[in-house]
């Protein structure tokens, strides 16, 4: 059987970055939160953090933050930090996003 | 077979005003040739990175490696009040504890580093920086704020911690504690493992305790081949 190869296209620099940025901060979610390998996978945009983990109280979140600034190589403000920024997986990972294309 | 147990152990703590005060370690002592100094993880940190910290010793012993994990006196099973604590008591204290144990090495745990003795072989594992722990107990310290409607700032903590002392994360420190700590660096000299070479997500930056037993067998490896090396 011949399987017909899909054809993707080139991808951007920006949607790379995208892709490696979703995948680094799953990756910080796994370490902090001591989630078993591939769990962190499942995560989708509306998957609730804050308050919807137990794990993560205010030193897990301090954690958090300071892990994504080493590892993606930003800046977080202090007045950055409220309850949207962790109220989902998607709303830290836009969050991520715009930061690494500011920078 | 049983595990090894480890048996308390005590060791004088110099005072400030040159007094001692009798101070708790978690020894294995066999009297054996390798005497190992475990300087423990600071403040939060302590908490998250014992049982690794144990663990290691553990296989320590089991290779032959006596291991002496002392309390920082203001910690644990410690009577000094935290408060009237400093980075350079800490140090003094470990340095003394290192004489008293006649150790031969010094395996240092992340912030451990900053307060380690310097004149024995030493590790640093996953080292870090004084400005580090404090930017980020002052964070968590804000979150916990914030939550409460409450706003604080790194700047406005930071300055009302080196006049008065500062409450982070349930530790009372003192001014001088703070002013010490924000320029402190680990110390140069030591062999550095890096959490890569141990692998897997460093402990310290799990919200509650947990344990692994693969890294502890990764770090206990790279610490009795560096000491019989």
């Amino acid at each position: 059987m011949v399987r017909a190869r899909p054809n993707f296209p080139a991808m951007s620099h920006e949607r790379h970055m995208q892709n490696e940025t979703d995948q680094l901060l799953r990756r910080i979610l796994t370490d902090v939160l001591g989630l078993k390998q591939g769990q962190a996978e499942g995560f989708t945009a509306d998957t609730g953090l804050f308050g919807h983990l137990p794990e993560l109280d205010s030193m897990a979140v301090a954690g958090l933050l300071t892990e994504m600034e080493d590892r993606l190589d930003i800046v977080i403000e202090d007045d950055e930090i409220d309850g949207e920024l962790l109220e989902s997986y998607g709303s830290l990972l836009a969050f991520a996003e715009a930061k690494r294309e500011g920078q | 077979m049983t595990a090894p147990r480890p048996a308390p152990a005590s060791w004088p703590c110099p005072l400030h005003d040159g007094g001692t005060a009798e101070e708790y370690a978690l020894a294995f002592d066999k009297g054996r040739q390798w005497r190992l100094l475990v300087v423990p993880a600071l403040l939060d940190e302590a908490n998250r990175m014992r049982r690794l910290t144990v663990e290691v010793m553990r296989r320590l012993d089991l290779s032959g490696i006596d291991c002496f994990l002392p309390d920082m006196p203001g910690c644990n099973e410690s009577l000094q009040p935290l408060e009237r604590q400093t980075p350079q008591s800490w140090r003094a204290a470990m340095a003394q504890a290192a004489t008293h144990f006649a150790a031969t090495h010094v395996l240092a745990v992340r912030g451990g580093a900053l307060v380690a003795p310097t004149g024995l072989s030493r590790w640093h594992y996953a080292p870090i920086k004084g400005a580090s722990i404090l930017r980020q107990q002052i964070r968590a310290r804000i979150v916990t704020a914030r939550e409460a409607g409450l706003t604080e700032t790194q700047d406005g903590l930071l300055e009302a911690a080196l006049a008065e002392g500062i409450e982070l994360s349930g530790h009372r420190l003192g001014a001088e504690f703070v002013r010490q700590l924000q320029t402190l660096l680990p110390a140069p000299g030591a062999q550095e493992i890096a959490q890569d070479l141990i692998g897997g997500g460093g402990l310290w930056l799990r919200a509650e305790p947990d344990e692994d037993q693969v890294q502890a067998d990764a770090l206990a490896a790279v610490l009795a081949i560096g000491i019989k090396a």
